[in-house]
């Protein structure tokens, strides 16, 4: 184990009593319990941390917060594993395995970074210049050796052992980060007796005075974080959740925060607390306090491990007493980097020299620095970084007066650490999202927020305020104001405490620093998006190239395309293209910041509803006794059905095909029962429940007579088909619907929407009542012994109770309702009971069939028997665009009636037209031939593609009743086809001829339904 | 994720309700007496401003009520939140984002519109 050797002796906010081991790339590294991955790292004098996504050119840490680009990390391994974590936001604890995901075989040494030397090939727009063609070759080729050398780290292939939980609250102020605007807000807030939450993605509240040294009333910073925080904590009203992340801020102020909760924690160490929470928030009122990122220098080979954001190593130095490097070189535009040089060089950096772009280092910071000796090159760039895996020198250069060149010789500075900084972004991210727009601040050279959209407010540094007195005091105005909104105290802001102010002088916006040949000229690199690899170079080419919109520039060259969705590099990028169109910044505009903030795991979002949770699963009554029996089954909706029945013994099971053919015999010859309590059922009663069902149905319903069942179709108000099924008069004012399985709660929904809009005058209530009855349905040639022996009170004779009515009767001792219709054109009776003996009268079916062979059969062999019998699916053989006579139901169709929904449609033009694809039977040449379903039909045997198609097959089975293969089908013009040959190319040549048939191929006379 | 103010619950979650398209399309009392142009208008044409729309929501998971709403179809806000057959211009109370407080008013009976 190496020591961590770049740790200053005193400070940080590191625990030192508590020293932790854990390997990084397989080697093992102690840091201290409070420390990142990548502080820790960089104590230990590891810089190198990963591979770029390109050219694999060796990278190191850029910054220290949820902004990073470079040090993306594989975390744990089997099933915990998770890629593309930031190793500045990663909290390192005991054992804690982590290792660098973009590099193969290893980070040392790299076989992708060849493509550094190919790098010509990689410009902008390379997938698409590159990788066109052939296109066989992207699939086998390109894309595998891609990902493979891209690394875009693994997912876990084994089921994730931890859990997620949900949580749903309501809040008057959410208030989004805890630096001192965040803070002072909360407290603001939270003293008007307003609910508040206060979130920050770090492990502690303090945001950005963790990593400075600033002193608020007189003492350190972190002194008053800890005391607002003990206040905070006192208010029974407010909650605090450190570790996390608002990733989301969507319409009317919902708002999904993502909570680490077990993550900092060695893994599987705390199984009863969920890993992570998700918490859905309704804010009233939201104040986004979410701090600003740091942004990069685009000068030449800016990537190299060792060059750092200024901010950053300050942080590193004040927080976690790390030292990056022993010998900084400060570049910077913008005076925050002159504060990063002083604690640097308090914790023992030298500081070789501050590179300023600037003509003049004014104010008090320079000043300062200037008094401690630093070494301050005004209006001078760095030209030229030196180094491999870590930068060991810099060559700096004067600037002519624009900044668009250098002048004179270079100098050489020798350090292991470069220290950047290019101003700073305010992190707009969540007020965009928020559907807000941005407006460029000219003055800051930043974007900021414009005017609110929804109920929120922005404080602080995110929005351009970068003093920290101005920062405090923004806060607690913009906290009180936020209360107030939500209905809490006057609007008053509290005090503030005092702090220092530092007057800033103005940032030089120089968005490429000039190197000795011009951009792209030369091997040096000016990298802007350090995680998709896009140069200066890539973005001035995009645009000579006619990329000028910036959101073609982004999906051209991929900046801000990574996982960390470009917040350091999209301003830089923005402003070198409009640099390059001679446009203002806010002409071209920017881009869209969209959810989620950082990358969400899939488990936080899915919470608990994985694995038999993840959707709800019906069943009926009958449900054990199926399972029991064995019975596979099929999802229809979300109800469990079964499909078939396999018989089994010492031979083996039967496959599916061999168990419908045994269910089909036994319907067709003996008697079979179905389960088919899934129906959607609708109780309608009022004394204009006839009317309705009038004005829904195509046919008549009117004169119904009680005790009577009909079938109807349903269709839309364009006339195509919805839904079908039997709806049967229970009493004068009193009928019970029955709709498809799967649009039970449309139809109702349907109904409903007419009743309470279209007619409200008629008299007529609905009642889902599908779950408060099962139903069996009993078919075959001896389905009315069965029945006699269940209900021996009951007269079954066909004329006391005939095909399509309906009788109450007792049915194994419990009241019954029984339907005599038929779905599979068998002598059939359904019977209703109570669904809770739906079980009871299961099981007296099944002993009072016994000596019959009854034979419990399953959707399958329903699919089959009524497709011998021409009977539709809706669904299946309708898809939206079929009417009643597309299907040959022209006979459900009244003529008599005035008006029904749909009836108006069939006299438009295209409805009427005599060619429509129409219902048809297929069989085929070869008996044995089964058409896959969907398969495409055609007037020719072989022809050339493009062939026009006739339609296409709905439905197809072995019929075991016929001895052969049967199908329907939508045809074009299907009804003047009958008896014509016609084609199904399968593909790979194989051409099968069907004849066009009715489509009913057994009992057409319907002698065996009526019998 | 919508506010949705129902007129009969109050403020629920845009998960509970269902969509139902423009409002105030009425469906011709005699479709058999208009022509094709004026039921292809009924069956198939829609407004889609950018701005304020008024759309059918009905409370699916709730009391199974259909209600109109105006929305703004770029903001999302929702202004205005009445029942069935409830007075376009009328005295309908705003519903600010997050903020809607409305209270619940008898429902007239009426047309779609
Ligand atoms: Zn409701």
């Amino acid at each position: 184990m190496t020591k961590d050797a770049f740790r200053g002796a005193t400070g940080g906010r590191i625990d030192r009593s508590r020293p932790v081991t854990f390997t990084f790339n397989g080697r093992t590294y102690r840091g201290y319990q409070g420390d990142t991955l990548a502080s820790a790292l960089l104590a230990n004098g590891v810089h190198l941390v990963g591979r770029s996504f390109k050219y694999h050119r060796p990278r190191g840490i850029l910054s220290a917060g949820s902004e990073e680009s470079n040090a993306l990390i594989q975390l744990e391994r089997g099933n915990r594993t998770e890629p593309n974590l930031r190793a500045t936001q990663i909290e390192i604890h005991e054992g804690l395995a982590a290792s660098s995901q973009n590099a193969w075989p290893s980070v040392e040494t790299d076989v992708g970074s060849i493509n550094n030397v190919l790098s010509k090939v990689f410009v902008a727009g390379f997938y698409y210049k590159t990788f066109m063609h052939p296109q066989s070759f992207w699939m086998k080729v390109y894309e595998p050796v891609i990902r493979r050398a891209a690394g875009l780290g693994k997912a876990p292939a084994e089921p994730d052992p931890d859990f997620y939980d949900k949580m749903h609250v309501h809040s008057d102020v959410l208030i989004v980060g805890s630096g001192p605007a965040g803070l002072m807000a909360a407290l603001a807030a939270a003293r008007t007796g307003a609910r508040v939450i206060l979130a920050d993605e770090q492990n502690e509240f303090g945001g950005s005075l963790l990593g400075t040294r600033e002193m608020i009333d007189g003492r350190p910073a972190a002194d008053w974080v800890a005391a607002a925080v003990e206040e905070l904590r006192a208010f029974p009203e407010v909650r605090l959740l450190p570790r996390t992340t608002v990733t989301g801020y969507y319409d009317h102020n919902y708002l999904i925060l993502a909570e680490r909760r077990t993550d900092h924690l060695p893994r599987g160490s705390a199984p009863k607390i969920s890993r992570q929470r998700l918490w859905k928030v309704r804010a009233k009122q939201v104040v986004l306090a979410t701090g600003s990122h740091e942004r990069p220098l685009v000068f030449a080979d800016n990537d190299r491990p060792g060059i750092m954001l200024a901010g950053a190593v300050r942080t590193y130095v004040n927080r976690f007493a790390a030292l990056p490097g022993r010998r900084a070189v400060v570049l910077t535009n913008n005076d925050s980097a002159y504060a990063a040089a002083l604690d640097m060089n308090d914790a023992g950096i030298e500081i070789a020299a501050i590179v300023d772009l600037r003509g003049h280092a004014g104010g008090p910071l320079a000043a300062e620095a200037k008094r401690r000796g630093f070494r301050v090159l005004t209006n001078t760039a760095i030209t030229a970084t030196h180094g491999s895996k870590r930068v060991t020198g810099v060559d700096v250069m004067m600037m002519n007066g624009p900044g668009e060149d250098v002048i004179g010789a270079p100098t050489r500075i020798d350090c292991d650490l470069v220290a950047m900084s290019g101003g700073w972004n305010p992190a707009v991210h969540l007020f965009s999202q928020s559907t807000g727009k941005l407006r460029y601040d000219d003055e800051l050279s930043c974007f900021v927020p414009g005017v609110s959209v929804q109920a929120e407010r922005s404080a602080g540094s995110c929005k351009g305020t970068f003093d920290l007195p101005a920062c405090l005091a923004e806060g607690a105005a913009t906290g009180a104001q936020a209360a107030l909104a939500a209905g809490h105290g006057d609007g008053v802001a509290p005090a503030v405490p005092a702090a220092t102010s530092v007057a800033p002088q103005p940032l030089r916006p120089l968005w490429i620093v000039p190197t000795t040949t011009p951009v792209g000229h030369g091997k040096a690199k000016h990298f802007v998006d350090f995680q998709n690899d896009v140069s200066a170079a890539d973005v001035l080419l995009a645009s000579r190239e006619g990329y000028q919109s910036v959101e073609h520039l982004k999906r051209y060259t991929t900046t801000g395309m990574g996982t960390d969705q470009g917040k350091t590099s999209n301003v830089n990028a923005l402003a070198i293209l409009a640099k390059s169109l001679a446009s203002p910044i806010p002409q071209v505009g920017t881009t869209t910041f969209r959810p989620p903030y950082t990358p969400t795991t899939y488990g936080v979002l899915a919470g608990r509803d994985v694995g038999e949770l993840a959707d709800a699963a019906r069943v009926t009554p009958m449900h054990s006794w199926h399972v029991a029996h064995g019975a596979a089954f099929e999802d229809v909706g979300q109800w469990k059905r079964p499909w078939y029945f396999p018989k089994g013994d010492a031979q083996g099971t039967e496959d599916m095909h061999a168990a419908v053919r045994r269910e089909c015999r036994a319907v067709r010859n003996g008697v079979g029962v179905l389960d088919a309590s899934t129906l959607g059922k609708i109780d309608i009663q009022g004394p204009d429940a006839a009317q309705l069902l009038n004005r829904v149905y195509t046919n008549a319903f009117l004169k119904l007579d009680i005790g009577k069942c009909r079938y109807g179709v349903m269709c839309k108000e364009d006339g195509m088909v919805m839904d079908d099924g039997v709806t049967t008069r229970l009493g004068p004012n009193h009928f019970l619907m029955t709709t498809t399985t799967g649009n039970a709660a449309k139809v109702l929904e349907w109904l409903e929407d007419y009743i309470q809009t279209e007619w409200p005058d008629l008299r007529v209530f609905l009642t889902s009542v599908t779950e408060h009855w099962a139903t069996a349905s009993i078919a075959g040639p001896k389905a009315r012994e069965v029945v006699a022996e269940l209900a021996p009170d009951l007269d079954l004779s066909p004329e006391a109770f005939p095909y399509m009515s309906y009788r109450e009767a007792v049915v194994a001792g419990v009241p019954a309702r029984i339907f005599r219709i038929s779905f599979t054109g068998e002598l059939s009776y359904e019977i209703n009971v109570p669904a809770q003996h739906g079980l009871h009268l299961w099981e007296n079916i099944m002993r009072a069939g016994e000596k019959h062979g009854i034979t419990p059969y399953g959707t399958e062999t329903m699919h089959v028997l009524r497709a011998e019998k021409g009977y539709i699916i809706v669904g299946q053989e309708t898809d939206a665009t079929v009417t009643p006579q597309d299907l040959g139901m022209g006979w459900v169709v009244s003529k008599q009636k005035a008006d029904f929904i749909g009836k108006r449609s069939y006299t438009r033009k295209d409805t009427a037209r005599s060619d429509r694809k129409q219902l048809v039977g297929l069989l085929t040449d070869d008996p044995n031939e089964v058409l896959p379903e969907g398969t495409q039909l055609t007037a020719i045997a072989d022809g050339h593609a493009p062939v026009p198609m006739l339609g296409h097959v709905t439905s197809s089975y072995f019929s075991d009743t016929l001895g052969r293969s049967i199908a329907l089908a939508l045809v074009s013009d299907g009804f003047n086809r009958m008896g014509q040959t016609i084609f199904a190319p399968l593909g790979g040549g194989k051409t099968v001829s069907c004849a066009v048939t009715k489509p009913v191929f057994y009992d057409p006379e319907g002698v065996r339904l009526h019998g | 994720m919508l506010l949705i103010n129902c007129p009969w619950c109050g403020p629920r979650d845009e998960t509970e309700f269902g969509y139902g398209g423009e409002a105030h399309r009425t469906r011709p009392a005699d479709p058999s007496g208009t022509s094709d142009i004026e039921w292809a208008e009924f069956l198939f044409m829609r407004t889609n401003p950018k701005g304020a729309h008024r759309e059918r929501w009905v409370h699916s998971h709730g009391c199974r009520r259909w209600f109109n709403v105006e929305r703004h179809t770029v903001t999302n806000q929702i202004t205005r939140v009445y029942p069935m057959g409830g007075q376009v211009g009328g005295t309908e109370i705003a519903t600010p984002a997050a903020e809607q407080a409305i209270e619940a008013k008898e429902p007239k009976q009426g047309s779609r519109s």
